[in-house]
């Protein structure tokens, strides 16, 4: 005959593996989740290589000056023109110097697209030149297959 | 009577409903802000202004191996010149430096000192600037990077045609 139910009324729903799941997913986004501001862009195909392996630790305060291969220059999210930049760099500049860094010591990373003209990204680097930065980091997209 | 009570204490549910909604909030927070970021390394170049000229070589100093490339009408690459002398493709392109600067590395190795001078046309696209100084930098084996040349330059600019 079998032992009477017990309150079938209150028939409960043990949430415990949905807890247990949902926990696991907050903890793997949670550690997933990339804090460092590393300014990418859609609008870049930045070209591979072999040897482009990510760096350990982030470059400090670096100004990034994405190459279109239009030709244009993205800056802070804004796409302006390659010429315009020598301005932005002057701002730059005195935000370093007011904060007591030599403009020398900053790193200028140059993301250009693999259709953009050589001699584009060479203009930049020679603006940057100009406002007296001199160290450059050109940046390529890890490419692991073989 | 005493019975029914505990019984009555056994059964205090614990109202779920708020943490799952939290919890749920900052599962969804942390879904959205999700960024997946391509991995990405840099070429280190040092050029300060003045220098980028080759004609100031110091003592120290190897003279710099001048590696020409030039564009073809599309931009694509048109050729490889290394200190004049014509050059097949890249993979040459490595096994002629490795062939200047011999196996030796680490520090006040000739592989150290020497520095590489890229002279580019303008319309070249620059997607074979980064496979030229990728092939100068270094070569991968079994996973492992073995450096070859750090000290990377370009002549100045050249006019747009």
């Amino acid at each position: 005959m079998g032992k009477p139910t017990s309150e079938p009324s209150s028939t409960d729903i043990d949430m415990t593996p949905m807890i247990d799941m949902t926990f696991q997913l907050i903890t793997f986004f949670m550690f997933v989740m990339n804090f460092s501001e590393a300014e990418q862009d859609d609008r870049i195909q930045l070209p591979l290589s072999q040897l482009a392996k990510p760096v350990d630790g982030p470059v400090e305060k670096p100004i990034t000056l994405q190459l279109t291969n239009a030709g244009s220059v993205i800056y802070a999210g804004e796409l302006i023109g390659l010429q315009d930049i020598s301005g932005y760099l002057e701002r730059e500049k005195s935000v370093l110097t007011e904060a007591g860094r030599d403009p020398t010591t900053a790193t200028v990373i140059v993301r250009a697209d693999g259709a953009a003209k050589t001699g584009q990204v060479q203009e930049i680097i020679k603006i940057c030149q100009e406002k007296g930065f001199e160290k450059f980091a050109l940046r390529a997209k890890y490419d692991e297959g073989r | 009577m005493a019975r029914k009570k505990s019984q009555l204490a056994d059964k205090i549910d614990i109202n779920m409903t708020p943490m799952i909604d939290v919890v749920f909030q900052l599962m969804s927070f942390f879904m959205c802000s999700l960024k997946i970021v391509a991995p990405e390394g840099d070429f280190d170049i040092r050029m300060p202004l003045g220098r980028s000229a080759s004609n100031v070589v110091d003592d120290q100093q190897v003279p710099p191996i001048k590696v020409k490339l030039s564009a073809g009408p599309d931009g694509s690459l048109g050729g490889i010149l290394m200190n004049g002398n014509a050059v097949a493709d890249f993979n040459d392109l490595q096994r002629k430096v490795v062939g200047l600067v011999g196996k030796g590395r680490g520090p006040d190795s000739l592989a150290e000192r020497t520095e590489v001078e890229f002279d580019c046309d303008y319309a070249l696209k620059y997607v074979n600037v980064v496979r030229a100084i990728t092939a100068v930098s270094g070569t991968v084996q079994d996973g492992q990077i073995v450096e070859l040349i750090k000290k990377i330059k370009f002549t100045p600019p050249k006019a747009a045609k």
